[in-house]
């Protein structure tokens, strides 16, 4: 499918509507794979362009939860999924497990 | 080299203190008159040294660096992590330019290790007062025993308890070569230095230390201790993880503060019993 012009905001003359809405996405790491634990880690991607959010920048969480999240209007859009551990690699520590992804849709024209 | 002093060396306790954290720092450990020339030496820079120069070697060039590393602090650490005449792997200026505008993501470096009774330390040196604004080294607290490869923890932008390094003129912090860690955004108008080495041990790591408090129950409360950003089940392997480090360069492998290890390895011999002693078999025998 070819994108339209209204889809990418591509300039295409006068009186075409562009669309100014940018996508904000947060994403949490929780203790637990449940949406209310307790928040870990958390990282903020700006999409208006913003802010420039980035490593090392904050010691405080957003939301304390995943919950807190949704209640404050971030829409969730992924979770990790439950994986058990492969045999033989039950008590290998890695990335974090309970990745949570959430965005806010933001009118940049207003 | 020689020997450092036994009252140089680690304690037991600051091995368990390496060995959960990943990291022991060293506060204003290099003497001021250092300091002020370090900026000099260091934007002068630090002549190469091939990979796996012995350390009694690698610096002939490099009059300040022979002093950092022999200073009896820094040689007692170095000596108790990695041994004697540990080899150079590589080392490195870093600058932080004022106002830089940019962060390191979250990294280890190198490839995924994993070795379970050897490690290798780097060296990392702050000449200078470093101020969060500075925006000093980054790391995350016992994060170095989980195997992820180099940038690819590069989407974690913060974790909750990561060290946000500020620090006195001539600290010196050793790190796990495993921690993730990363340079962060300097928002000062002065520019940020820090020289690091990494060494590779060329001995066994085990009982290299000031061993005289081994079994203090300071080491178990250090060893024990978590961190608030592991997630509720892994951080429990991560305990089990370090309980089989320490008990790998102990060579004490009873060490088990809290039972984890010793139970999840418990294998009774089985005895079946005769026929006769066993009740189901009786059982069936009378229909």
């Amino acid at each position: 499918m070819t994108a339209t012009a209204q889809d990418t905001g591509a300039a295409t003359g006068a009186g075409t509507p562009q669309t100014t809405v940018r996508q904000q996405v947060l994403v949490l790491y929780l203790a637990s794979s449940a949406l209310d634990s307790r928040t870990v880690g958390w990282s903020t991607y700006d999409g208006t362009g913003g802010t420039s959010p980035t490593t090392g920048d904050s010691d405080v969480p957003p939301y304390a939860s995943g919950l807190d999240a949704l209640k404050d209007g971030w829409r969730l859009f992924q979770a990790a999924q439950l994986l058990p551990p492969q045999h033989g690699h039950e008590y290998d520590v890695s990335f974090l497990k309970h990745e949570f992804f959430f965005e806010k849709l933001v009118d940049t024209a207003s | 080299m020689t020997h450092p002093h036994r009252k140089n060396l680690l304690t037991s306790v600051q091995m368990a203190h390496f060995v959960a954290t990943g990291a022991l720092r060293m506060d204003a450990v290099v003497p001021d008159e250092m300091n002020q020339q370090a900026i000099d030496v260091l934007q002068a820079g630090i002549p190469g040294v091939p990979y796996g120069t012995p350390l009694s070697e690698a610096f002939a060039g490099s009059e300040f660096v022979q002093r950092l590393v022999q200073l009896p602090e820094v040689a007692g650490a170095i000596h108790s992590l990695v041994g004697p005449e540990p080899t150079v792997d590589h080392h490195a200026v870093h600058i932080r330019k004022a106002n830089e505008g940019e962060a390191q993501n979250l990294h280890g470096d190198a490839i995924i290790d994993v070795r379970e009774d050897a490690f290798d330390v780097q060296l990392m040196y702050y000449p200078q007062e470093v101020t969060l604004e500075m925006g000093g080294t980054l790391s995350v607290p016992g994060s170095h025993l989980r195997r992820t490869n180099e940038s690819d923890t590069g989407r974690y932008q913060n974790l909750l308890g990561q060290t946000r390094l500020t620090c006195p003129a001539g600290t010196v912090v050793f790190l796990h070569h495993g921690i993730w860690h990363g340079g962060r955004r300097n928002d000062s108008a002065i520019d940020r230095y820090m020289f690091k080495i990494r060494f590779n041990p060329t001995v066994r790591q085990v009982r290299l230390w000031n061993t005289e408090d081994l079994y203090d129950d300071a080491v178990a409360t250090e060893l024990k201790q978590t961190f608030p950003w592991y997630e509720n089940a892994t951080g429990r392997l991560e305990i089990y993880n370090r309980v089989k480090l320490w008990q790998a360069i102990t060579g004490d492998d009873t060490f088990d503060p809290d039972y984890w290890v010793t139970r999840v390895s418990n294998r009774p011999q089985r005895v079946v019993a005769q026929r006769s002693l066993n009740p189901h078999a009786a059982k069936k025998e009378m229909v």
